[in-house]
């Protein structure tokens, strides 16, 4: 499967995604109810079974990103997935069941951005200390907040 | 879900009680700050809950914060132990944005420099993991001291390079901050050759070490499916019969210019990652050789002499600008917005997907076998919890 043929593939099945990306880079942009279906539609049909990382990017008034990188590494293809929940949305379906390397990178998405994956088994955080305020990954979230429990 | 956390442990009372038990988070055989919950039935572990982020230093949103030309220095706190390799990743992302040319020769030293940290860390990595695999290898810390012993020469030859021994920033955007000093390449070529001897007899104190066998062998299995399914990369994802090697597959900064093997090992396990890591130190120390001969004349920057924050601006956009470090896919997804600093930048550590696949491996193996395990994986824990 060559980068072209998984263009011509994913137009077909999936009318609404728009596709772009620099330097022949598969980029492709799916509505959020569309996002576990193409997830799964890349795996099965696109051959990309490896999971590279999953993560968000704040574009403030405009919401948050969500951004998924797979490889085929059999044909040496790379599909990016992303979507948007639109404005004031942290609400996302989980890609867990479907990738197990999600698992610890929706985690750390979860506690950084606040994003919900709907049907994460385990949403628990990763990195940060369980009584840590806010999520400092948004643009919001000055870098020199203070961390406030220093009993 | 494969992880079972201590809240929802089922004790049962009928013969097969069970433990909870605490490694980390100042675990030697941890390699850094790891705690793992493990759920034992008596000596066999059940559950693995992983519980990171002891050394997090939240890099993504510092680097939003630093410009192109500051961050570089700090990437290399990410893999301490292959700082050369952090930065690179970096830098590459920005270059890809901006599209930013970089001199051959910066390219070829570029090259020498990942992979004579490669061969360090895989120093670093072997001699760890020999001496958690303790007495059964002649006392435990025998190969530790002679790996660090040559992990040195190689330190010394980035210190007259660089100035530091750990955290070197020699990699800036569009090219490297050094050229090599005068005599560098005699004693770089020198040592080459000493530690290229010295591997010999590294293998022959294991390769044929029925303790060392019995400890690695059939441990850790992780089949090519998993490691897909998970992410993992470098002589893990090859270990499990994956040819997948990014200066192969995507070749960056001149790597089609030089000769070397992917080894590539089908059984998965914990001998499988010792095999194909021993093939990587000879293949790195071989283009170390190829780059010393055939290192081009020139400039070692496109952008020499950067005096102001404005002259470091990338243009808006996107990239995600991969390498092969020592443990795998070190990738860094670098959004820039025009200014002189990165919007966003999520930082792809190698070590922290690698990592992730634990608590699909470990359930079924007794509580020595993780110490073997982890060591194999080769984690470091700066990139894991970035």
């Amino acid at each position: 499967m060559t980068s072209d043929q998984a263009r011509t593939l994913i137009g077909a099945r999936f009318s609404s995604a728009q596709i772009d990306g620099p330097g022949g880079a598969l980029v492709v942009t799916v509505p959020l109810d569309q996002w576990a279906a193409f997830a799964q539609f890349a795996k099965d049909d696109l051959g990309c079974r490896y999971f590279s990382f999953l993560t968000a990017i704040d574009w403030k008034e405009l919401g948050l990103e969500v951004v998924v990188r797979l490889d085929n590494l059999d044909d040496n293809m790379s599909v990016t997935m992303k979507t948007r929940p639109g404005p004031g949305v942290s609400l996302c379906p989980s890609l867990t069941p479907l990738y197990r390397g999600a698992n610890w990178m929706e985690r750390e998405c979860y506690e950084m951005f606040g994003i919900q994956f709907e049907g994460h088994p385990d949403l628990r955080r990763l990195l940060l200390p369980d009584d840590w305020q806010g999520y400092p990954l948004l643009k919001s979230y000055a870098v020199d907040t203070p961390y406030p429990p220093y009993r | 879900m494969t992880t079972a956390s201590p809240a929802r442990l089922e004790v049962d009372y009928a013969g097969s009680e069970r433990l909870t038990m605490n490694m980390g988070p100042q675990h030697p055989s941890a390699h850094g700050v790891f705690r793992a919950v493990l759920t034992l039935e008596g000596e066999t572990v059940v559950g693995v809950d992983a519980v990171i982020g002891y050394l997090h230093r939240c890099h993504e949103k510092l680097a939003e914060t630093l410009t192109y030309a500051q961050y570089p220095s700090i990437a290399s706190k990410t893999d301490y132990v292959a700082a050369m390799t952090s930065e690179f990743a970096y830098v590459r992302a920005a270059e890809t944005i901006g599209k930013i040319e970089v001199p051959k020769r910066a390219q070829y030293l570029r090259v020498m420099a990942a992979e004579l940290q490669r061969v360090a860390s895989h120093l670093l990595w072997l001699g760890t993991w020999c001496m958690d695999m303790g007495g059964a290898l002649g006392g435990g810390a025998t190969i530790f001291l002679y790996c660090i012993r040559e992990r040195e020469l190689i330190l010394d030859l980035f210190e007259s390079l660089v100035g530091a021994r750990l955290l070197y920033g020699f990699y800036q955007v569009g090219g490297v901050r050094y050229d090599l000093p005068a005599g560098w390449t005699a004693t770089c070529r020198e040592t080459v050759d000493l530690i290229d001897r010295r591997i010999g007899e590294y293998e022959s104190m294991l390769d044929d070490n029925p303790f060392f066998m019995a400890r690695c062998q059939g441990v850790g299995v992780i089949s090519r499916e998993l490691a897909e399914d998970v992410g993992i990369s470098g002589p893990l994802l090859r270990g499990s019969g994956v040819a997948w090697d990014l200066r192969r597959a995507d070749p960056y900064s001149s790597y089609e210019d030089f000769q070397f093997l992917v080894p590539v090992e089908s059984s998965g396990d914990c001998f499988a990652r010792y095999g194909v890591r021993m093939v990587e130190f000879r293949e790195s120390l071989k283009i170390v050789r190829q780059v010393l001969d055939g290192l081009p004349e020139g400039p070692v920057s496109s952008r020499p002499g950067l005096k102001s924050v404005a002259q470091t601006r990338i243009p808006k956009g996107e990239a995600y600008a991969r390498i092969e470090g020592p443990r795998g896919e070190v990738g860094c997804y670098l959004t820039a917005d025009g200014s002189a600093k990165p919007y966003r930048m999520k930082w792809r550590g190698a070590s922290f997907s690698n990592l992730s696949v634990l608590p699909h491996i470990i359930p079924g193996h007794k509580v020595a076998d993780v110490v073997a395990i982890m060591g194999s994986v080769d984690p470091v824990f700066g990139e894991v919890d970035r």
